[in-house]
């Protein structure tokens, strides 16, 4: 357990503390490499790389455009529907909202 | 008095160097990786900034600000729930629990799902409720969720499965016959796997995350490459890590090919364009610790294989960097200090995409 969490501190982006998710969410969905992911979400969010693994960036950030926060806040878009904002944002079809999508009328 | 320095062997004990000790480890590992996969050396810049990661005085060290990476996961869940003598911690709690913990606690860039057993084959009987959690999971999950299993091909020999044990087949000296099994159960290992993704993709899942491809050997890679294929076919917006086993392909078959290349006797650099090929998106190229060597052995080991895999990679390389590979320690608790630097120095020297 102390493992992973280590890595995290060590090199990882804090997933949805700051924007950690949506860089892996590239690599996966384009098969970028890190700075061409980094690059892509950066000027999608207009940030500088370095702001995606800035929490004090990204935290009011991700509040603004709806793509999920890590602190509950009420009311704000959580799970499939914070991934839909994402979809728009990063410009890529998620596949559990298409699945999402097909299951209402 | 010559200044000591506080590392780990491999099996994670505190032993003490001195500088001049270190970098002797180190260039031997080097050494070592060089000459087994005829790739270059670490240059004394890397050298240096490696016995300087290792040197730090403080307990945890850190990637400099900027270079942060994505962090993959295998057994996913399962670390928190997970109560079988393995890495688990036994807390009692459901999956979805466990993956918007990782998500919400731990800051975790990604997260996957996978079976208590961990296999595709076992996961089929219950392939119902494997969808099902993963419904209620991409429903709730926010970060990109694969569900992840081992290929795991020697479920597929008796006495766990339907076709004869090689190795009972090699000691009688029937090799031809030992080969014929691994083939038929690697075809049967790629059609487990295209039909549990099917199911879970069916659900939801962002895509899959293959767990020590070759862990039964070439025809374990082979299983999973044409698996790969069929789902990249199938499902062309399907995320797919294609994590390995160990650092060399063991050639329990001999033969097996896959585009024209004979699996066994493939290190990190040259199973990458194979993998790139199947058709997956991500590559975890693996690097075995020596319990018996200090940890500046095996990180010079691992950071120079895993550099000339990452420079071979067309895809992004999440270095797999869990218990006994990538320069970490042997053992269930791995020490904070030997994780932190031997993550640090896969970032900053060898270059990865992701851990």
């Amino acid at each position: 357990m102390g493992m992973p969490i280590s890595h995290i501190m060590t090199s990882g982006m804090s997933g949805i503390r700051a924007a950690g998710d949506l860089v892996a969410r590239m690599e996966f969905a384009k098969g970028m490499r890190i700075g061409e992911a980094k690059d892509y979400v950066a000027k999608k969010l207009d940030v500088t790389t370095d702001d995606l693994s800035d929490e004090y960036v990204m935290r009011e950030l991700r509040e603004e455009l709806g793509i999920g926060v890590i602190t509950s806040v009420a009311g704000a878009p959580k799970g499939i529907a914070a991934k839909m904002n994402i979809e728009k944002l990063l410009d890529l079809k998620i596949n559990s909202c298409e699945k999402f999508r097909g299951q209402i009328a | 008095m010559t200044t000591e320095y506080k590392l780990r062997m491999g099996d994670g004990k505190r032993i003490f160097m001195t500088k001049e000790q270190i970098v002797a480890d180190l260039k031997e590992g080097m050494a070592d990786a060089a000459d087994l996969g005829s790739i270059p050396d670490l240059s004394a810049d890397e050298i240096d900034k490696l016995v300087d990661i290792i040197t730090m005085p403080s307990r945890m060290v850190g990637v400099e600000q900027g270079m942060e990476v994505p962090v993959t996961h295998d057994i996913g869940t399962i670390r928190i729930d997970g109560d079988q003598g393995n890495s688990g911690v036994g807390i009692p709690s459901s999956r979805l629990v466990g993956a918007m913990m990782h998500e919400r606690a731990f800051g975790a860039d990604t997260m996957e799902l996978g079976h208590i057993d961990y296999s595709y084959k076992p996961a089929k009987p219950v392939i119902a409720q494997e969808m099902q959690t993963m419904e209620i999971c991409q429903q709730n999950m926010i970060v990109p969720l694969l569900y992840g299993a081992m290929p795991n091909m020697g479920l597929y020999y008796t006495p766990d499965g339907p076709f004869e044990n090689p190795g009972d087949l090699m000691k009688a000296f029937k090799i031809d016959e030992a080969r014929q099994s691994m083939e038929h159960s690697a075809e049967h290992l790629t059609r487990d796997i295209v039909w549990i993704m099917q199911k879970m993709m069916a659900s939801g899942s962002d895509g899959v995350n293959f767990d020590t491809i070759g862990a039964a050997g070439d025809g374990d890679m082979y299983a999973s490459l044409h698996a790969i294929e069929a789902l990249r076919k199938q499902f062309p917006d399907i995320y797919i890590e294609a994590g390995m086993a160990g650092e060399l392909m063991l050639g329990m078959h001999g033969e097996l090919e896959y585009d024209g290349t004979t699996l066994a006797g493939l290190w990190p650099h040259e199973q990458a364009p194979l993998v790139a090929k199947a058709g997956a998106n991500v590559f975890g190229p693996v690097v075995n610790t020596n319990t018996s060597k200090s940890a500046a052995w095996n990180l010079g080991r691992a950071v120079t294989f895993i550099k000339a895999a990452v420079e071979a990679s067309t895809l992004p390389c999440h270095v797999n960097m869990g218990m006994g590979v990538g320069g970490i320690p042997m053992l269930e608790t791995p020490t904070i200090d030997a994780v932190s630097r031997a993550s640090k120095a896969m970032v900053e020297i060898a270059g990865v995409d992701g851990i």
